[in-house]
């Protein structure tokens, strides 16, 4: 009887352990055990989440391919498609931020580029915990700096993301890194090992021992030995990852691939064991010719190492000489490691014995189903910043400032567009190559990223969103807050929604209230993402984010796709001439933290239209920090010239503070040469607008029921917004 | 005319210099791998940005053995236009194609930013479509763009005018906020004694279309067609030029 000691190292539960003796018919070697572990966490299996992802809408008429496979894949046209997706790397980011952050970067765009589409942008969605602790500022400086390590040097450009702090990210920073890549429609690569006989062939960086169990890992929380678990974090390489981008296309090009796979999470084990059972064929693998950076390494370490930059792909057996000649020209290392076999079995030899052999399918698709008990949570966090969700994780003397009926907006403006989650995110995503590639029209700073489609006159839209702290406070609103709000910002610009991917980043499993609230998110997305048109097409789920068992904040982060199909079309939230007429257009029904769906559609459908008939200078999303944050980010988030002013009458609904800062949903801030236009449709289609007043000056001023509420130099504002995280940082 | 475009392993900006010279100055490329040991048939050629070799070691160290650098040597000897973008700037600095070195940045850290620079010089094959304290808007990506050279080198490049770009303001004043990297004298790129090899750290490539925020470094790409015609570098010329 195996040791309830190898069980708790292995993350496997009794009943867990019986079903591999059943599936075996023996008991598994230690090799069998580590390989079972690792399939069957979490991470690889999602055990615990598969039976809610069922809910998600997967399909619709531009995709290719959905949930499943490396990436999701969209039809965009021109013969052309798009594979993204979104993919977690929280865990060794904790333990060590750079790397953790770097490799999650890598990652990403080996699951795109497995699939023959080269990446032409990349993003992230971070959290941190607030940066008045130290602790905090080094893993947000690692971070950032592992994601612009690896891609800068990769070479593609990061082009836009968002980065929040709250309390309960303190021990748990989220790291989400979104990759998207594109292709010839008719050129998807699979990993699917197809022809018995056929080499499985390795390629790249050589095994060691770093990152085994990394799955593992990232499938139990963290305590107080967090820092012990370093070795289990990999360490990345991003020129060798960009050798093996040019060579994989370049075999693909030539049509010397049959299916391929990267090797991330459990490395070969995973790799071997999916594209064997997708194909209902058996992996035969010969251990002694895996390339090894480490002597001595057992069957075990080899099959479970996640060393990064390492891919696994069969080829035409008539090509293998080919396939060797292309991997050869880039430097890189390439060995037959075996075969692809008819007994649906993945055989692992090592020194001339076989050390495992398991059915692919068990590994891949028989891996326990759990549905984990639900229990609403008996208490939520508070409603106090219901209107004011930016101010979470603030310290409570900047809180106090907006909830104790200070009427000094002046101060009330500079403090918020200097606050933690609202303040200019330069300083990082000038780290970031946001240019690379020169594709780039609308880099970070934006509602959403646009990079052209060069050879055609489309442009993609893309966008994160993941409002946690409506999430927290109400799951399935929240999510389709974040799924609106998504598509709020492909639409303002210029483009189509066409898809989703999600990254759910959640606490412990096995709390009935944190699987309560990833029940209520999945029905959430579930619902807007039916009702805007946009399938899930992939994504990733992390669990047990908590440490000292503290969850953190359901977070499910949302990244959006978008068609813009005319680069004519693309709109910026930047005001853009002065004497523009400034128009918000919002709702009859204002709510908070909740959202009217037929209300949403109707205003993208206004901002399409509008931007399409050439009636909008530039459209904003008017999100956290509510009318007054989101005026003055369109006077200074034209990072290709100055700050403009405005002067502009703020609507009076409930109180002085409230209109200014609150954060209602489903509104837009556009400006426009024609504001009667503009209005006479938005009360055409049933909803509110409001032409307040005009672009330009250098002051931004506000009135408020014939007073002037604010009146700053736009210097001084855009200062306090652009000084805000570094000197958060100092 | 036929431009080159150089590949070495870890080069990732070569498609954008390539879709310049074709696309946008409508001029014939080619690729050129860095295993080649001929640039017979070329009139100018380009040295992308990017991490060749990964940077390992120090940027541009191991670039500089790559077999296509003796070619690249001697052509640039016999007066061939050899531009360096960023990584090609320092890998020619590193061959000694030009003078100094690009150290670390002096905040430590990548930086990537659309910036300005003054023209110094509209006496090269790189900048005759320029005039002299030109300023033009070109975005820096790098993270080791520090220019560095000992005080002897320094006064004999500025003295011959080798200096092309200087970061600064947008007004072309020349001052230390200007300065992203800690260069010295806030060069930005320089040519050789004969001035037909550039090199510099900001990105004319990411800077030729109007579309990408600026269409400033076009002007450079331009000014070496230009500079082809006049040597008469066995080509007929564009129709707009001809037309003049």
């Amino acid at each position: 009887m195996v040791s309830e000691e190898l069980l708790t190292q292995h993350n496997l539960t009794e009943s867990e352990y019986q079903k591999i003796v059943d599936i075996l018919k023996r008991p598994p070697t230690i090799t069998e055990l580590g390989i079972f572990s690792v399939m069957w966490s979490e991470h690889c299996s999602y055990k615990s989440s598969r039976v809610h992802l069922r809910r998600l809408p997967t399909r619709g008429p531009a995709v290719l391919q959905g949930p499943g496979e490396n990436a999701g894949i969209i039809d965009i046209g021109d013969g052309l498609a798009v594979a993204f997706k979104i993919e977690s790397h929280n865990h060794p980011s904790f333990i060590e931020p750079f790397q953790g952050a770097a490799t999650g970067v890598g990652g990403i765009l080996r699951d795109i580029f497995t699939m023959g589409a080269r990446p032409i942008a990349a993003m992230n969605s971070l959290r941190f915990g607030p940066l008045h602790k130290q602790q905090n500022k080094r893993i947000l400086e690692g971070v950032v700096g592992g994601i612009a390590f690896y891609g800068n040097c990769f070479g593609v450009p990061t082009v836009g993301g968002e980065v929040y702090f709250a309390d309960c990210y303190s021990q748990n920073p989220l790291v989400n890194a979104f990759a998207l890549g594109i292709f010839e429609k008719d050129k998807i690569f699979y990993g699917r090992a197809h022809g018995v006989g056929n080499p499985v062939i390795y390629v790249g960086a050589k095994t060691g021992r770093d990152g085994i169990h990394g799955a593992t890992m990232a499938s139990a929380g963290f305590g107080e030995d967090a820092g012990a678990k370093r070795p289990n974090v990999q360490i990345g390489d991003p020129f060798m990852e960009k050798l093996l981008l040019e060579a994989c296309l370049e075999a693909m090009q030539k049509g010397l691939i049959v299916g391929i796979q990267d090797m991330g999470a459990a490395g070969l084990t995973c790799s071997s064991c999916e594209m064997g059972a997708r194909a209902g064929t058996g992996v035969e693998l010969e251990l002694d010719d895996v390339p090894q950076r480490e002597a001595e390494m057992t069957a075990y370490e080899i099959m479970l190492s996640e060393s990064q930059e390492r891919m696994l792909l069969v080829a035409d057996k008539s090509k293998e000489k080919e396939v060797f000649d292309v991997f050869h020209k880039w430097g890189l290392d390439v060995v037959t490691v075996g075969r692809v076999t008819d007994d649906g079995l993945l055989r692992v030899r090592q020194h001339g014995k076989v050390v495992a052999e398991i059915p692919n399918g068990a590994l891949a698709d028989e891996a326990p189903l759990y549905q984990r008990p639900l229990l609403p949570p008996r208490s939520i966090i508070s409603s106090r910043l219901e209107h004011y969700s930016f101010l979470d994780g603030c310290e409570p003397a900047m809180i106090e400032g907006f909830l104790s009926g200070n009427t000094d907006c002046n101060q009330l403006l500079k403090l918020a567009v200097s606050s933690p989650n609202l303040s200019c995110r330069q300083w990082v995503w000038e780290q970031y190559d946001h240019m690379v590639q020169s594709n780039t029209i609308v880099g970070p700073g934006s509602d959403a990223a646009v990079v052209r489609v060069k050879g055609t006159k489309k442009a993609l839209a893309m966008t994160l969103d993941g409002p946690a702290y409506r999430v927290a406070r109400h799951p399935r609103e929240g999510a389709k807050l974040a799924v609106a709000e998504a598509c709020r910002n492909i639409v303002c610009a210029g483009g189509r929604p066409i898809a989703a991917t999600n990254c759910l980043n959640f606490g412990n499993p096995e709390h009935p209230e944190v699987m309560w609230q990833f029940s209520e998110v999945i029905d959430g997305l579930s619902e807007a993402c039916t009702f805007f048109g946009t399938p899930v097409t992939g994504g990733n789920v992390s669990f047990y984010n908590e440490t000292f068992g503290d969850d953190i904040y359901p977070t499910p982060v949302l990244g959006m796709v978008g068609l813009i199909e005319d680069i004519s079309l693309v709109t910026r939230s930047a005001f853009q001439d002065s004497g523009d007429s400034i128009v918000l257009v919002e709702t009859v029904n204002r709510l908070v933290g909740r959202i009217d769906l037929e209300d949403e559609r109707a205003i993208q459908n206004f901002i399409s239209t509008a931007i399409r008939d050439s009636l909008v200078k530039s459209a904003h999303d008017v999100s956290e920090g509510g009318f007054a944050v989101a005026l003055a980010e369109s006077c200074y988030s034209n990072f290709h010239r100055r700050a403009v002013g405005a002067e502009v009458r703020v609507p009076s609904h409930l109180e002085l503070v409230k209109d200014l800062f609150g954060e209602f949903s489903t509104r837009v801030l556009l400006s426009t040469a024609n504001a009667a236009e503009l209005c006479s449709r938005a009360d055409q289609m049933g909803l509110k607008s409001h032409d307040l007043g005009k672009v330009g000056g250098n002051r931004l001023i506000l009135n408020y029921e014939g007073e002037r509420v604010v009146d700053i130099a736009m210097d001084e504002l855009e200062t306090a917004w652009r000084q805000g995280l570094p000197k958060l940082l100092s | 005319m036929k431009f080159g475009v150089v590949i070495f392993p870890g080069s990732n900006c070569e498609h954008d210099c390539y879709y310049v010279v074709e696309s946008v100055v409508g001029q014939p490329v080619e690729f050129i791998w860095h295993q080649d040991t001929s640039l017979k048939g070329f009139d100018g050629v380009i040295l992308p940005g990017g991490f060749a070799y990964g940077d390992y070691l120090r940027t541009g160290a191991l670039a500089k053995f790559s077999p296509v650098m003796k070619a690249i040597g001697d052509f640039a000897r016999q007066g061939g236009l050899v531009f360096g973008i960023c990584n090609g700037f320092q890998i020619l600095a590193e061959a000694g194609l030009l003078p100094g070195a690009l150290l670390r940045n002096i905040g430590l850290k990548y930086v990537c930013k659309f910036l300005y620079l003054r023209t110094e010089t509209a006496d090269t094959p790189y900048t005759n479509m320029l005039k002299k304290t030109q300023v033009l808007r070109i975005p820096v990506g790098h993270g080791d763009g520090n220019y560095f050279a000992d005080p002897e080198t320094l006064k004999r490049i500025e003295d011959n005018g080798q200096v092309v770009f200087r970061y600064a303001t947008a007004d072309g004043e020349i001052t230390p906020e200007a300065n992203p990297n800690g260069s010295l004298h806030n060069i930005a790129g320089i040519v050789n004694e004969h001035r037909n090899v550039l090199g510099m750290m900001p990105h004319p490539d990411r800077s030729s279309e109007n579309l990408l925020g600026s269409a400033d470094g076009k002007l450079i790409f331009e000014s070496m067609v230009n500079a082809l015609i006049g040597t008469n570098a066995g080509f007929s010329p564009r129709s707009s030029n001809s037309k003049s």
